[in-house]
């Protein structure tokens, strides 16, 4: 049995069944996103393990303790929210302290593990602030120091970095990576942002319409895609349909609509890419050391794309221009 | 802004004050004349001094603390729930709470007495202290529209649902979200719910008066049909307290250390 685990979960509000026979096993010290769309159904599944909704059905173990039925402030889960949701009215040291003082834990104690947390967030001096006295990340890092402070067993997360802007965002979420590494503790990450899934996870959970599409390491979520949306939905995607033959640029493949990532496709006949596709550019889009060309290619709907790599002393294709384009056969994934 | 617009401004904004402070000053003016032909304090002295109004002040001042006292006990709670579980109730509970507006105090008060008279299922009207508790609760249905709006504006300012979920995650049950999370973040707005209850309660007649209890409102009306001077040094008084409560919601709302709180 593992740590955390979720068995055949429902939830209905109404007659809209948001969760749909949600089932996950969380190992101890793991960390799990759970990626999808906006009302796929990951963050009820976090606020169900939290307690503030009661599932339709099935259970959610902990430490093999069924907490179903349990109030939330009863199941010792720390929870960071996407608005921060520090208390106003304390000090950065009252708010990390306040889980502490609510179990009742003797002032030198909360002292020396307010110290302790503040230390680990990196803001040991800015006790005596309050929230408003800091700034969007500085909230999140206390509010993350507020829900490690009582040494909770399993750690939620719900978009804690969508409201920041976008550097901060990615040094915060490589902070939470190693404080969570640091501590070992179980981890429920909830976010939209595929990048950001698959940096930081040990596995992801794609979620689509209340389902669990596809549970997986980011590497196999990302290369071997179970379903059209997962492989829609993480990473960009260009999709073929073989011909009546099966070939996709002349080389049998078998009948059905293949995807390949943009980073799959080269410019020019590369070593071992047995497909090769006559295109035109259509858009260059630099993005510093990546250069991402929208292509229109014959008998493709939507056009393809792919990255290139910027070079200094090589300017890249301009639009119009008449390209060769290859891709390895072994590179293409069927999609179902 | 055109000249004679912000002329017009200008003596709209005199006129205004001058229809307040010209009676008010003429009150004060006619306090002042209790010695012949010379300004002096003596009516405020002989008021102040006065073993019956210190008397009638104290129990309106412990009156309104009690209603205050009452008045967040019923208050924070409900709009907390309402705001939190019941936000389609909201438009029944604001309709209530603003029932003692329309309502007359009379006539509140002649369905306490009718229904909680010496002869009735629940005779509070027959000990001091039921009289008393019956006033309170009088006073805390008058203050009731005050009270909610101030508390539920407060409330307003701040993210109720995701602070409660905050502290149920930390191990908070109700009490402690209510007493540690969500009152002292809506303390300026109970405070000015406060203030708004106690200048009430300190000049209320009508209760009083026909509950018979010896209040503030009662004496003022009783001093002012058979003094001369009096009266009106009692009235600058009154001004005096509610204007001084007036003064304490904005101070209170103006340096709460944490009113910049992002919501």
């Amino acid at each position: 049995m593992s740590f955390l685990d979720i068995t055949h979960l429902e939830k209905s509000f109404g007659a809209v069944r948001v969760v749909k026979d949600f089932n996950l096993s969380v190992e101890k010290g793991e960390f799990i996103s759970l990626l999808g769309p906006s009302g796929c159904g990951k963050t009820t599944v976090l606020r169900m393990v939290a307690g503030f909704e009661e599932p339709s059905s099935g259970a959610i173990r902990i430490g093999g303790t069924d907490v179903v039925g349990k109030r939330p402030n009863q199941r010792n889960i720390g929870m960071v929210f996407q608005a921060y949701a520090l208390f106003p009215n304390l000090t950065v040291a009252g708010n990390v302290g306040f889980g502490l003082k609510i179990k009742g834990t003797p002032r030198a104690e909360i002292d020396a593990r307010v110290a302790e947390m503040l230390a680990l967030i990196g803001l040991p001096d800015l006790g005596g602030r309050y929230p408003f006295q800091l700034s969007g990340g500085q909230q999140q890092r206390v509010a993350l120091a507020r829900a490690l402070a009582p040494k909770p067993q399993v750690l939620l997360l719900d978009e804690p970095l969508s409201a920041l802007d976008a550097k901060v965002r990615v040094s915060l979420r490589n902070e939470i990576r190693a404080i969570q590494r640091d501590l070992g503790i179980t981890t429920i990450f909830v976010t939209h942002d595929q990048e950001e899934a698959l940096s930081i996870s040990d596995r992801i959970v794609v979620m689509n319409g209340g389902v669990a599409d596809q549970v997986g390491t980011p590497f196999e979520i990302y290369n071997r895609p179970n379903t059209r949306f997962v492989a829609n939905f993480v990473g960009q995607l260009n999709v073929f349909r073989a011909d009546a033959g099966g070939r996709i640029g002349g080389v049998e493949v078998g009948q059905g609509e293949y995807a390949a990532r943009p980073e799959s496709l080269h410019l020019g006949h590369a070593e071992g890419a047995d497909i090769r596709l006559a295109a035109t550019v259509a858009e260059v889009h630099f993005l510093g050391s990546v250069i991402r060309l929208g292509a229109t290619v014959a008998g493709v709907d939507k056009g393809v794309a792919l990255d290139i790599f910027n070079r200094p002393d090589a300017p890249p294709p301009q639009v119009g221009q008449k390209i060769d384009l290859s891709l390895s056969s072994r590179d293409l994934i069927r999609l179902q | 802004m055109s000249v004679w617009a912000r002329i017009a401004g200008w003596a709209a904004l005199l006129f205004g004050l001058l229809y307040f402070i010209v009676p008010l000053g003429g009150l004060f003016e006619f306090s002042l004349k209790a010695r012949r032909g010379v300004y002096s304090l003596d009516a405020y002295a002989k008021v102040i001094g006065d073993a019956e109004f210190q008397a009638t002040f104290t129990y309106s001042v412990v009156m309104a603390l009690v209603t205050i006292a009452v008045g967040v006990l019923i208050v924070v709670p409900t709009a907390f729930w309402v705001r939190l579980k019941m936000p389609w109730a909201r438009p029944y509970v604001e309709f209530i709470t603003l029932l003692p507006l329309v309502i007359p105090a009379i006539v509140i008060v002649f369905g306490y007495i009718r229904l909680y008279n010496t002869s009735s299922w629940l005779p509070m009207t027959g000990s001091v202290t039921g009289t008393n508790l019956l006033l309170a609760m009088g006073y805390t249905v008058l203050a009731l529209p005050y009270m909610y709006r101030a508390v539920d504006t407060g409330l307003r300012t701040i993210d109720v649902a995701t602070l409660t979920e905050a502290a149920q995650s930390l191990g908070a049950g109700w009490i402690g979200i209510l007493g540690r999370v969500i009152l002292p973040n809506v303390i300026p707005a109970v405070l000015s719910g406060a203030f708004l209850t106690f200048a009430i309660v300190i000049g209320e007649f009508t209760l009083a008066a026909l509950l018979d209890r010896p209040a503030f409102g009662p004496y003022l009306q009783r001093i002012g049909a058979n003094k001369p001077y009096e009266p009106f040094a009692l009235s600058v008084i009154a001004f005096a307290i509610t204007w001084a409560c007036m003064g304490l919601i904005q101070l209170v709302t103006r340096f709460s250390k944490h009113s910049k709180a992002a919501r």
